[in-house]
Order: C-alpha cells, then structure tokens, then sequence
C-alpha cells in the first residue's frame, strides 16, 4: 500500500517522514525514531502509558494514526529536559517518589505537562482527574499527587 | 540509636532520572539488527486433546524463518518442585486452559510472525472441561492432568493442639464461608524478552523479576552448563509475582529460534495475552470455624481452604504451605488445625501475588474474629488487642517473631479521632452512609522458599573512590536499588552518588533467589551491607598501617578517613583509594558478602518453622461512604501505622505501602477476573477494574518502629503487609456503613444493593 509522506514538529525539531497509513503514532516514534520512553502497555487505549502531547493535548499514541502527525506538534518525554535540565515535573517525580517502576512514568508525567500548561495552579481534586486517563499499579497515585502539586508550585512564575 | 548519615534518610530513587526522561529500557525497548519476531499461536478450547499440527502454510509464507510445536522440546517440562514437573513450554498432546500456546512462529517483522499464526492448521478434539475447583474435587470430574485423582494438585495439612477441645472451651463457635478472588498482579509492561544464541551460549534480556528462576529453567531446557546462560536484566515495568517470576513460551521459543536461526528473536506479549493466560493470584474458598470465649479470647481455629490452581501447578505449593503457616500470626492460637486444596480446573494458572498465600486466610480470620466479636458486644480494636501476640513469641507451629509493632499500631488508630467516627450500627441521615473499619494482620519478610535462598554481593573500589557494586537482586520498581545502594554508602561513610549499583547480569552478579516475598532489603540488604564491610575492613588496615594505629580505630564518615580521637590524621576517601590501589604490586580491593540466613530447618510438610526472617505487622483504618441506593462505595480514608521494623528510605517505604493498600483496596472493591467455562470476559484493562488516581483514598502513613534484631539496620519487610491489611480494613468498613458482613470478595456494588435488598425484606 501507497506510503504517505508527512511532516511534523517532533521533540522541536521539523521532520518529513513516510508511513504506511496503518501504522500508529506510537510505533512510528518507537520503532522509526527510536524515542522508546513513550510505552506500549495496552494497546487499546486504555492505560496511558503511551501518552504524548500532540497539538497541546495528550492523546493515546497506540490510538493515533501516525499520518495525523502530519502538520502537528509532537512532544514526547525525551523532549522534555532542556540539555540536562529536567523540566520541573520531573524534577517533581524524582524529588516527590512520583514513581516507581517507571513504566507508567513518561506517560503521567505527559499527562501531568498538558495539564500544568493549561490549568497551572490545579487543585487536588483537579489533578486527579487530569491523570485520570494513566494507570499506575505501583504507587497507589498518593506520591504522583505530591508530585504534580510540587512541580505546580515550582512552576509559579512562568519557570 | 546509632546515628546513621544515609540510611533512614528520605533520599530519592538511584534510578529516579532515567525514568523520568524516558531513558530507562526496558525488554520490549531493545532490538538488534537482523532480529526476529516470534509470535504465539493460543488454544481457542480450554480443554482438547491435540490431534494434529500442520504447520506447513505458515512455513511456506515469505518472511516466516521457524515454526515451533510442542514436541520441539522433546517431552522437557517444568515445574516449581521436582515431582510438580508438569508444565510444558508448549502444549504438547493437549491443552488444559484456553489460550494455551500450542505454536510458535519467528518472522522477519511483527505482523507477519502473528499471518503464519494463523495458517497453522490444529485439528483438536474437544474434551469436557471442569472450571470450578468443588466440582473437580467430585469423583468422576474430567481430568485436567490423567494421572491426577480428582484433580489435586497439590494438599497441606496442619494440625497442632487439639482443636475440637479448644472449640468446646469456647462460648461462641462459628462456621463461615468465605471467598478471594482471581485477581491479576496487574503490571503495565507486558512480557517481553530478545534472545540471542552463539557460541556463547543463551543471552537474553528479559523482563524478570527473579532472573536466577529463568537461567535455571534455559539450562535446563537446553541442556547447557549454567555458565552458557546469561540474563540481563532490563528496568522492569513491576512484577509484584506469578507471571514475572517464572518463565514463560515465549522465552522457550524465543531461545530455541534463536539457536535454529542464528538471529536475536523478540518477543512481546500483548496485553490480551496478559489478561487471558498469565499467572493470576488464585481465588480460594476458605471454610473458617473459630471459638471464642465470652472476653473475646480465641481459643481454636480450623481452615478448610480450596484453591483453584487452573491447569499447571506452578508455585502453588508454596501458596498453599503460606495459607496456613502464617495463619498463626498475628493473633494467640492455641489450636490450630488447616487442611489446603489445591485444586486443577481448565482455568488460567493460580500463583503467586503481593501477600501471597497470605491474604486469603487473614481475610476470612480477619471478619471471622470481628464478626464473633460483635456477637460478643466487644470493641474490633478490643477483640485484636486482647488476642494480639507480643514479641517475642513463638507460635503453636514454631513461627517466631523477635519484634512485634500490632498492639503499638492499634493503640494509636483507636486514638485517631476519625476511629470515632464509626457508626457502630447507627442508621445514617441521607443515603450517604460513613463506615469506619480496622484490620490488624501480619507478613513475612525475608521469605525462603525451598532449595537455593541466599543473596551476595560484590563491592569494587575504584581507583578514584567510587564503588561499582554487584548484585543478583533486582528492583522490579518498587526502590530496591536505592536501598542497597543506601547499605553500601552508609558502610564507607559515602554518599548514594558515589555508589554505581550495576544492573543484574548472570554472568556477572551474583547468584540471588529472587525479588519475590519481601526479601530483598531484608536478605539482599544484609548481603550488601557485608560487602562493604569487607571493603572497609581492607581500607582501614591500608590506613591503619599509614598512621601506625589500630585498624579498629579508623572512622569512615562524610566521604572522609580518619582516626578515631585523633582529628588530625584524616584524609579524604577517594586518597585512601588510591593509597590502597596503588600499594605494593597493585592491590584490588574487591569486597564480598552475602546474607547469613542462619534459621533452623524448614518443615514444609507439617508447617512447622519460619518461611521468613522477620514479620511484619500493619495495622489499618479504613474510612468508606456507601450509596445505600447505588451501592457504591467511595474509599475516602485510610491511616496505616505500620511496623517495618525501621524504615530505611522512608519516602519509598510511604511510596511502597501506599501502593500496596491500593492493591489491596482494588481487590476488597472491583478487581476480579469474570469467568465462564474457562475463559476471561474481561480481558482488557477497561472491564478488568483497576483503581484509578479519581478512586484513591488519601492515606495517612504511621511507622512504629520496633528495630528486628534480623534485619539490617533493624529493617523488615513493607508493603505485601499493606496489600494483606487492606482487604480486611476495607470490609470492615463497609460492614460499618451497612451493618452487613461480606464474606466474598470483591464486594462490589451489586452484591451491596442485593444485600440490602435482603435486609430489608
């Protein structure tokens, strides 16, 4: 079948790539850009370890077509840091034990981005649902919250 | 209290940054050049005789480089103990369970392994199937394994004291029936492993959380000396047993591809694969009569427990010894008789989960005690604290605790005002009813299992100061690295980033029983702890010869050596190093240690003696609001005040029973595998109820330190403790806000509108 040529920010950088129309976005980025942070735990869309950010919102990539990139904004958890300067989430996530396997990591801490960028001051309760899409079996979510109200406080000021 | 500069500190994770950034590989994360993919083939019948296997379509399409059946394993099979040797890599003359592998196929790419999967032609004659474990027990049931009477696979029985005269001391004696249920381990990462076979030997790079399991099964599966097999562990995407304890078809197939083709092969299950055929905690029906005297007092205990094992036995021997052994914690038995069941059914394979074996027997005591209580007009904290056991004390089955924080960790959640809060019966204002419910239990820590159980470790000393340090241990997440690297710091006086712990690497680490049944801190810790200790027993006679002093007076503190009392003669760690390296022809300062287990023997037929070093024990306050319309319970609240001995990262430990009490929360409420004739209907993640972040009560974390004499730095285990004491918490609470007892996990919504329903009629 006809490969479609598409072109797309990723991470800042401006990419033209071409993709089977049947792939997804999730395995374009692991398998053809080798960004392996972003997991694969379902599949189906319901577990969240697969979630970037596309066009300012977090979406499922194992749900995407990877030819709606095209024109898009990609960030994944590799785009984060600034050299090796974590991104103040993640400084959260180390500092707060906002995680523990890892697995769910880059994706609620995704989640997490999209959710400070838009609502920068979230209450508990807002936070809950902003994740609410991640599964996490190991920390039972108390230490994620710690650390998504931490990285809110650390944000003030446009940081 | 000895003062400690990196133990007990709340000192983030080691592994903290690469997996915030997405660095962090895990199995399915790798690949090589020229790999291939293998892919399963699954029963569509949970019980038939395998008649034929034509694979030649699937061998003749373009891209296929191997087909695999059962018989390409030549009749090996494996199994948790010698005579339980009844698993195959593949299905072999029949399937037991639905999605059993039958084949294997490697193929250049993913989808075209999963197209020759499907031109594999099986011919099966279908076979009557038996599903539930009470039926299987009858005469007559079908036959999961031939030469099983009566599908058992595995029994245990215990009996001590003399039960029937304790129950005639009794006042109240009662007889209940209650159940747990098939619930997943529910990690996110699936399974997945590449393998390579060269003159080298096997290579593999596996999700394993008991990596040393794997490199025995390989061996022996393909005939080769140990030093030929060689797992690597990726970071691992949690494990929490069953599954990633054990070895699956997919790394069988993945090596003997591999030898065939000469090419790394991958494999990835799907998490459909997940959910439909991996090992599962099992459910247990438990048939508990306690006696009791009008104060409350226990005076006999008896348990009749039937496990559904499903088709293989898998670890299930242990399950069933666990059921019953630690039945004797964390309340005064004087009589206490168990007869355990494992039972085969056409089901998906029982094994083992965080609280194994454990949580099944405390629930039903657990409820069983507060039910009689009740009866009895006694307070749930009287009736735990009357009974409760204080340390030291051996149990009627030789289990003997050195230290014991339950009487501590009741006293202070009765003081906790939101215990005033129980409704004790009386009826709510609105349709909102507030419960508030206890638990009191026990775990151990330190488990043993039958055959190989200790952990070493090696500390190198570089030449700058820096310490490479091995273990066979691995972190399946839950911080396990952090803490030995922590043990390791604290010995040399450094500090965590001076400690490069590597990750495990057969060939390399050292040989370790597992990550299963809280024993990594505990025995690998000790392991870790002696290691350094070696490295500064040489360090400080370097040093003591330099200043002409006792090697006994050398102090290592804050990344510096110096001589006790005298302040003068000090210099930093990383000179002492390379004084020590560079003496004489070449010095290598390599430090070993491993764990000294030093418990007496183990009587695994009769239960007698400790499965582990050291107990835990979590007391637990829950607060729930149930819709008395909808039946929906919402798990606002819990208070755990834990007995961890002393914790020795506390933010992880906080981290660890927190996720644990949700595991547990999850299968108290919703988590529950439905089942018909053998099959999962709810094989994904959306209609497998797992707690989301919107469903977490706030937890409020209490240690009570009691410093096991067992542990290092006086540690036990964390979190298997909270996943036991939720269950029982989280009904008693409910039973608070509705005045009904469950007895049947989970104790979902519907079950709650039924029973009201009843009440009221």
């Amino acid at each position: 079948m006809a490969m479609k040529k598409i072109k797309f920010v990723l991470n800042g950088e401006t990419c033209e790539w071409e993709v089977k129309p049947w792939r997804t976005l999730l395995e374009m980025l692991r398998e053809d850009f080798q960004l392996t942070g972003t997991k694969e735990g379902c599949g189906e869309g319901e577990c969240g370890s697969c979630t970037v950010i596309m066009g300012g919102k977090t979406v499922n990539s194992c749900l995407v077509p990877a030819v709606e990139a095209d024109g898009q904004e990609i960030l994944t958890i590799e785009g984060l840091a600034h050299g090796e300067n974590l991104h103040p989430v993640q400084e959260a996530f180390v500092e707060k034990a906002g995680m523990q396997c890892g697995f769910c990591t880059p994706g609620m801490i995704m989640s997490a981005k999209a959710l400070l960028d838009e609502n920068p001051e979230p209450s508990e309760n807002e936070i809950r649902e902003g994740i609410a899409g991640n599964f996490c079996r190991c920390t039972g979510y108390t230490k994620i919250f710690e650390s998504i109200q931490a990285a809110a406080e650390a944000m003030k000021g446009g940081k | 209290m000895e003062e400690y500069s990196v133990i007990g500190k709340r000192i983030p994770r080691v592994d903290g940054r690469v997996k915030v950034t997405g660095e962090a590989r895990y199995a399915a994360d790798y690949s090589m050049p020229g790999m291939l993919w293998c892919k399963m083939l699954r029963s569509p019948y949970p019980h038939a005789r395998i008649v034929s296997i034509d694979t030649s379509r699937a061998e003749k399409l373009p891209g296929v480089k191997g087909v695999l059946t059962g018989k390409d394993f030549n009749g090996w099979t494996w199994g948790w103990m010698p005579k339980t040797r009844d698993e195959p890599p593949l299905a072999v003359d029949k399937v037991r369970y639905l999605a059993e592998a039958v084949a294997a196929v490697a193929a250049i790419d993913e989808d075209t392994a999963e197209e020759a999967t499907e031109l594999i032609k099986v011919e099966y004659e279908e076979l009557p199937g038996v599903f539930d474990p009470e039926e299987a027990m009858k005469e007559g049931a079908p036959r999961v394994h031939d030469y099983v009477k009566n599908n058992l696979s595995w029994d245990f029985h215990m009996d001590f004291g003399d039960v029937d005269k304790g129950f005639g001391e009794a006042d109240l004696v009662r007889e209940d029936r209650f159940e747990t249920g098939r619930v997943i381990t529910g990690y996110l990462e699936p399974p997945a492993a590449v393998a390579l076979w060269d003159s080298g030997g096997i290579t593999i790079w596996a999700a394993k959380q008991s990596p040393y399991f794997v490199y025995r099964h390989l061996a022996a599966c393909f005939n080769l000396p140990l030093n030929k097999v060689r797992i690597i562990q990726p970071f691992i995407g949690a494990g929490f047993g069953g599954t990633k304890n054990d070895s699956l078809a997919g790394d069988f197939c993945s090596v003997l591809f591999s030898k065939r083709t000469g090419r790394p092969v991958k494999f990835v299950y799907n998490m459909h694969e997940v959910l439909m055929t991996c090992r599962r905690r099992h459910n247990m029906i438990i048939h508990n009569k306690m006696g009791m005297k009008k104060d409350g007092i226990i005076t006999a205990m008896q348990s009749k427990v039937i496990a559904d094992g499903g088709a293989y036995t898998a670890i299930g021997p242990l399950t069933m010894y666990l059921t019953g052994s630690i039945s004797t914690l964390p309340y005064k038995l004087p009589h206490f008789r168990h007869d355990a069941y494992r039972i085969f059914t056409n089901n998906p394979i029982g094994a083992a989960m965080r609280g194994h074996g454990v949580t099944h027997t405390r629930f039903a005591a657990e409820i069983q005690m507060e039910m009689m209580a009740e009866e009895l007009g006694i307070d749930p904290i009287e009736v735990r604290l009357k009974n409760a056991i204080t340390a030291p004390y051996e149990t009627i089955n030789k289990v003997t605790v050195h230290t014991c924080g339950l009487k501590e960790g009741l006293k202070t959640l009765s003081e906790n005002p939101k215990w005033k809060k129980r409704s004790g019966g009386s009826p709510p204002e609105g349709p909102l009813s507030h419960g508030v419910g206890i638990s009191g239990t026990a775990y151990l820590g330190g488990a043993r299992q039958r055959g190989h159980q200790s952990c070493g470790a090696v500390v190198r000393l570089c030449e700058d100061g820096t310490i490479d340090y091995l273990t066979g241990a691995t972190d399946c997440g839950q911080g396990s690295d952090t803490v030995l690297v922590q043990i390791v710091a604290e010995e040399l006086g450094l500090g965590v980033e001076d400690v490069d712990i590597k990750r495990v690497d057969t060939a390399v680490t050292p040989c370790d029983a597992g990550s299963y049944g809280s024993r990594v801190t505990v025995l690998a810790g000790g392991a870790a702890r002696n290691a350094a200790r070696d490295v500064k027993r040489q360090l400080a006679e370097v040093a003591a010869r330099n200043w002409e002093v006792d090697p006994g007076d050398i102090i290592f503190k804050d990344q510096r050596v110096y001589v006790k009392g005298e302040p003068e003669k000090a210099m930093p760690f990383r000179k002492l190093a390379q004084v020590a390296c560079y003496a004489g022809s070449g010095a290598v300062i390599i430090g070993r240690g491993y764990s000294q287990y030093g418990i007496e023997e183990l009587d695994f037929d009769k239960g007698i003696g400790n499965a582990g070093t050291s107990y835990s024990f979590t007391s637990q306050l829950t607060e729930v609001d149930v819709d008395l319309e909808t039946g929906f319970v919402k798990c606002t609240d819990m208070v755990i005040a834990h007995d961890c001995g002393r914790p020795l990262n506390p933010i992880n430990v906080e981290a660890q029973n927190q996720g644990g009490a949700i595991q547990g929360m999850g299968q108290a409420m919703y988590e529950r595998f439905a089942m018909d004739l053998g099959k999962t209907l709810n094989a994904n993640l959306a209609d497998y109820k797992m707690p989301l972040s919107t469903d977490v009560p706030n937890i409020e974390l209490i240690d009570i330190i009691t410093d096991d004499p067992n542990g290092p730095y006086g540690a036990k285990e964390a979190s298997e403790g909270s996943t036991v004491s939720s269950p029982p918490s989280v009904v008693s609470a409910i039973h608070d806000a509705t005045g009904i007892w469950f007895k049947e996990q989970p104790v979902t919504p519907e079950k709650i509108v039924m029973a009201l329903k009843k009440k009221r009629e």
